[in-house]
């Protein structure tokens, strides 16, 4: 099978590998995907209190090259974003930015459902916080 | 050193250069048929077909009325199953196999099965090794075939084909066995092992591709397949179709390589598989062999190492040519059926690589792959959040993970 120069960019070069602490309050995490799958993805956001925006985005991936690349470019996407613009990054343009062939359009999906889950983690974690904080105040 | 490095010697070998010299003399000089009864034309041909029908029968210790040509070792399985399965339909409708056989195999035996045959398919242990009692127990007495491979193409492990033989000869059972991984690699003798049927292909054994044989024993017991393709009765009638001269030289001549040069090769491709995988195991962690040590071919390894997904792997060493289990390098998105059948879990299954090491092969070669891989394992490790919890300490089989 012939890869895209960009999922082997990714796969060469891939960007944000790494770990953020999962117990801050600002960072989300989401991990899918199994190991008998051949595919587990670990997606992690750090978010800026302040703005609202994510300032830091990590990743680590178990799985073929074009599911190391598509959660490579999901950590370029994320930064800078907020975090309503990232729900909105969709596996199809994970799919046409690295020319995915069909059969391995799993792996943006799997890509976009890291991003859901890390963002849902990282909403759950706030929900939890606002009425500590008010019980404080 | 010349890239890419070819190591996936059980898939095709390259073509020695002293088969093709031996064989190109019959596309133009001598193209005569070998059927071909009363001319000079044929009787060439003829010389040339018997010469290569010897050299075979002399690999694997049969006589060479024994070997009949065919296009390779898928159709020596088909007709060799479905050919016996017709033949001695009256005597009995079962036949055995192994989980961990060849498509080849496999898909013949489910196709009688449309046809009202019955087929068991053995488990293996977990050195892929089939267990001998278990065999002993499945046959009946409608049993008329046991079919399991001399030696794993993935895997590389030799099953006990002799015990297999001699159970089956107790039991007034044929055996036949798919030989085309172990043919010219170990020594194959068809009365010690008590084989009745084996495939053989060419281009496994440094010949051309296109062209096998199958072994028919004719003596104790004189065994038949009913033709499966209906023509002008070559091959005494179980094989029609004009003779592959060429091909059958090349055949031929690889097997006589072999057989001069088996002792020698064994040593030096022994030597390189076990370099390959002391230099792997030395500097990598949690890597695990797959299959058994002991019984195994010579030039063949298969490793997963874990926490590495086989298809990122490849990627990483896209300068050498070897094989994965890994589900994303099949058509089917399913990890291998033969490391399944061992027991492993998917997760290994996917970490997989096969090497197949050939005569080809250089000892700098070797040395090239080890240390490639290393780095790229590392490198694709430091990726890998499965390696990552491993380390500190989460036991992977416990975590519930999210799936769709």
């Amino acid at each position: 099978m012939a890869y895209s120069d960009k999922v082997l960019d990714h796969y060469n070069n891939p960007r944000n590998v790494g770990s953020l602490d999962k117990s801050a309050e600002n960072v989300g995490t989401g991990m899918v995907g199994a190991p008998e799958c051949g595919d587990v993805m670990k997606l992690q956001i750090k978010v800026n209190d302040a703005n609202g925006i994510i300032e830091d985005a990590k990743f680590k991936t178990f799985g073929c090259g074009s599911a190391i690349a598509s959660s490579s470019l999901a950590t370029e996407w994320l930064k800078g974003k907020t975090v309503d613009e990232a729900l909105a990054i969709k596996n199809t343009d994970i799919v046409s930015e690295l020319s995915l062939p069909p059969v391995k359009i799993h792996c943006s999906v799997l890509a976009e459902d890291a991003i859901k889950a890390a963002i849902g983690d990282y909403r759950a974690k706030q929900a939890k916080r606002v009425p500590a904080e008010q019980t404080v105040a | 050193m010349k890239t890419p490095i070819y190591l996936d010697n059980h898939a095709t070998t390259q073509m020695d250069p002293r088969v093709l010299d031996a064989m190109l003399p019959y596309f133009t000089q001598y193209f005569g048929n070998a059927a071909s009864r009363n001319h000079e034309f044929g009787w060439v041909a003829e010389q040339a077909v018997e010469k290569a029908r010897k050299q075979i029968a002399d690999l694997i210790g049969a006589t060479a009325k024994e070997i009949i040509f065919t296009s390779g070792a898928t159709e020596s399985d088909n007709l060799s199953i479905k050919g016996v399965a017709e033949m001695y339909a009256e005597k009995g409708n079962h036949i055995i196999t192994a989980a961990t056989e060849h498509k080849a195999v496999l898909d013949t035996c489910k196709k009688l099965e449309k046809n009202g045959y019955r087929v068991t398919y053995m488990p293996v242990k977990g050195d892929g090794l089939i267990d001998l009692d278990m065999l002993r127990e499945a046959i009946t007495d409608k049993t008329i075939l046991v079919t399991i491979m001399y030696a794993n193409n993935e895997i590389g492990v030799l099953q006990p084909v002799a015990e297999i033989g001699k159970i089956c000869r107790e039991k007034g059972v044929l055996f036949h066995t798919d030989g085309v991984q172990a043919i010219g690699k170990v020594p194959v003798d068809v009365n010690r092992d008590h084989i009745d049927l084996m495939s053989i292909t060419a281009h496994k054994l440094y010949g051309p591709k296109g062209v096998g044989a199958l072994y028919v024993r004719r003596k104790n017991p004189r065994v038949q397949v009913t033709a499966q393709m209906d023509g002008g009765g070559h091959e005494r009638g179980m094989r029609s179709g004009t003779l592959n001269v060429p091909g059958i030289v090349g055949l031929g001549e690889a097997c006589a390589i072999c057989q001069r040069e088996m002792p020698e090769e064994t040593k030096r491709l022994q030597y390189l598989r076990d370099k390959l995988r002391n230099k792997l195991e030395s500097e990598l962690d949690e890597v695990y062999l797959n299959g058994s040590w002991e019984h195994r071919l010579p030039h063949s390894l298969n490793l997963s190492f874990a926490y590495v997904e086989g298809e990122s792997l490849l990627m990483g060493i896209n300068d050498v040519a070897v094989s994965s289990g890994s589900a994303c390098t099949s058509a089917t998105l399913e990890p291998s059926y033969v490391l399944k059948a061992l027991g492993l879990g998917d997760d290994i299954a996917h970490s997989s690589i096969r090497f197949g090491i050939g005569r080809f092969n250089t000892e700098e070669e070797i040395d090239y792959v080890a240390e490639k891989l290393i780095v790229v394992v590392r490198k694709l490790r430091e990726l890998s959040p499965l390696y990552e919890m491993a380390k500190e300490g989460i036991d992977l089989s416990k975590v519930s993970w999210v799936t769709d």
